[in-house]
């Protein structure tokens, strides 16, 4: 299944979604079980997510280019 | 002789009070005024409660001043000094007297900032730019920051480093700015604008370190003030340290005390979020787990027949409706155990424990004939041959004989 790569947020809403209706107990069998597998892969994927997370920082110059920001030297 | 009232009103004490409060709560120059005098009788209370008198050579004025206000006053209020305290005055019922229950306070010529400060707060409150109905909730996952503060210094350098190490999923840009002197109030008024034409920026931290009163000026001036009011995207202020409140922190959709608290309270904290995820993920595998049971005990339920017992159609045609359930469940979880083993096998690491894959591990097999999981001695003859799954790997068999045997 091609999904555009979903943000952390999206990513946990639809994963408690998952969780939320799988608890309530009213899918059938095939629907449980595709549920389940699109919840641990959201899981997957947010643990990738932080798990691989580096933080992007910036400096606004004042023609509007952005540069890395030197973060030892202000 | 005793007096007759019965004719004439009588008033409870209360009522009177009370109508005097009303009386003055509805008078527009005691809701909001500036009083000067000097302070006398200064106590504070375990509470955090300050009261005191405010005199001048011919009276008094009682006056209170709540915790939340005195922990934000900017000096240490004494006996004999004089003062501007900023309120309304009110009755406190309890004691039928009227007071003082102040808002701020600063000392009396001090300075034509303080009173340049005062004014403006209180023309900006009277504006609506301090109310809580005007502010933006922050996003709970901000994917780009903009930190609107001087690139030199501890407080953009203390800002980057807690963001990074709480939540290193959002981005972010530092727009550089003055943060002192005369140009440092056009300029994060502009740059707060200007950030509000990008599409990219969801929430703008702007601030500074700590410093006197004159260092701190620009987030005390108007500009500054209506640039933040003005702002769609949610501004936090961070200015200074804890006792010094600006004009920006008021208008700001949240007050940090610090830069530092600024970027603690911008961004969730990863481990928390680890957490929470750890927990759905645990309550994930614990749902699927029970409706495989729940499954699985439909199935039984159907092969013994119980489940259909009390109906009243003819046995044939039971035995019918019995087989195409049957079947259908079996073609059912057998497609499903080959689909999802694959999904099932990615997951294993946290989920070993509760996968359905786990009951191999404990001696028990699955036998397949081709594609079709044999559940019951119906479905092979003597001489197929089955293919038996067990937790390492399959054997190939032969059936050599058959029997029917109830388990239960």
């Amino acid at each position: 299944m091609a999904v555009k790569k979903q943000t952390f947020e999206q990513a946990m809403g639809r994963l408690e979604e998952i969780v939320n209706k799988l608890e309530q107990g009213d899918c059938d069998l095939d629907q449980s079980l595709k549920l389940f597998e699109e919840g641990a892969r959201l899981a997957a994927q947010c643990e990738k997510q932080l798990d691989e997370a580096e933080q992007k920082v910036s400096l606004l110059l004042e023609d509007g280019r952005e540069i890395p920001f030197d973060r030892e030297d202000g | 002789m005793s007096l007759n009232l019965s004719n004439v009103p009588v008033y409870s004490v209360t009522q009177v009070n009370e109508y005097i409060r009303d009386l003055m709560d509805d008078d527009l120059l005691l809701q909001s005024i500036l009083v000067r005098g000097e302070i006398s009788n200064y106590k504070r209370y375990p509470s955090g409660h300050h009261y005191f008198s405010l005199k001048d050579g011919s009276g008094a004025l009682r006056c209170v001043m709540f915790r939340g206000e005195a922990l934000r006053l900017r000096f240490r209020p004494e006996n004999g000094m004089g003062v501007v305290a900023f309120g309304h005055v009110s009755v406190f019922p309890r004691d039928g007297a009227y007071q003082l229950y102040v808002a701020d306070m600063f000392p009396d010529g001090r300075g034509e900032l303080d009173a340049a400060y005062e004014r403006l707060r209180a023309k900006l409150e009277a504006e609506g730019l301090f109310d809580d109905g005007h502010k933006t909730p922050l996003p709970e996952y901000p994917h780009k920051i903009a930190l609107v503060t001087s690139p030199a210094g501890a407080a953009v350098r203390d800002m980057i480093r807690i963001l990074g190490e709480r939540w290193p999923l959002s981005e972010v840009l530092v727009v550089p700015v003055r943060v002192q002197g005369d140009e440092a109030a056009g300029e994060i008024a502009a740059a707060i604008h200007n950030i509000n034409n990008r599409a990219d920026i969801d929430l703008i931290i702007t601030g500074r370190g700590g410093g006197s009163m004159e260092d701190l000026w620009a987030f005390n001036e108007e500009e500054v003030a209506r640039a933040i009011y003005l702002s769609n995207i949610p501004v936090i202020s961070a200015v200074g340290h804890e006792p010094d409140v600006t004009i920006a922190d008021y208008v700001a959709d949240l007050r940090a005390s610090t830069p530092s608290n600024a970027a603690e309270l911008a961004v969730p904290d990863r481990e928390g979020q680890e957490g929470r995820l750890e927990d759905l993920r645990y309550r994930l595998a614990m749902a699927v787990q029970s409706v495989l049971a729940d499954s699985r005990r439909k199935l039984d339920r159907l092969k013994s027949g119980r489940a259909l017992r009390s109906m009243t159609a003819p046995i044939q045609e039971r035995r019918m409706l019995t087989d195409s359930l049957r079947r259908r469940l079996d073609a059912a979880m057998a497609g499903q155990m080959k689909d999802r083993r694959a999904a099932l096998g990615r997951c294993a690491a946290g989920l070993d424990a509760l996968s359905p894959l786990k009951v191999l591990g404990r001696g028990y097999a699955i036998a397949r004939a081709g594609k079709n999981v044999v559940s019951s001695i119906g479905q092979a003859e003597i001489g197929d041959r089955l293919d038996v799954a067990v937790s390492d790997g399959v054997l190939s068999c032969e059936v050599k004989d058959k029997e029917e045997r109830s388990w239960r």
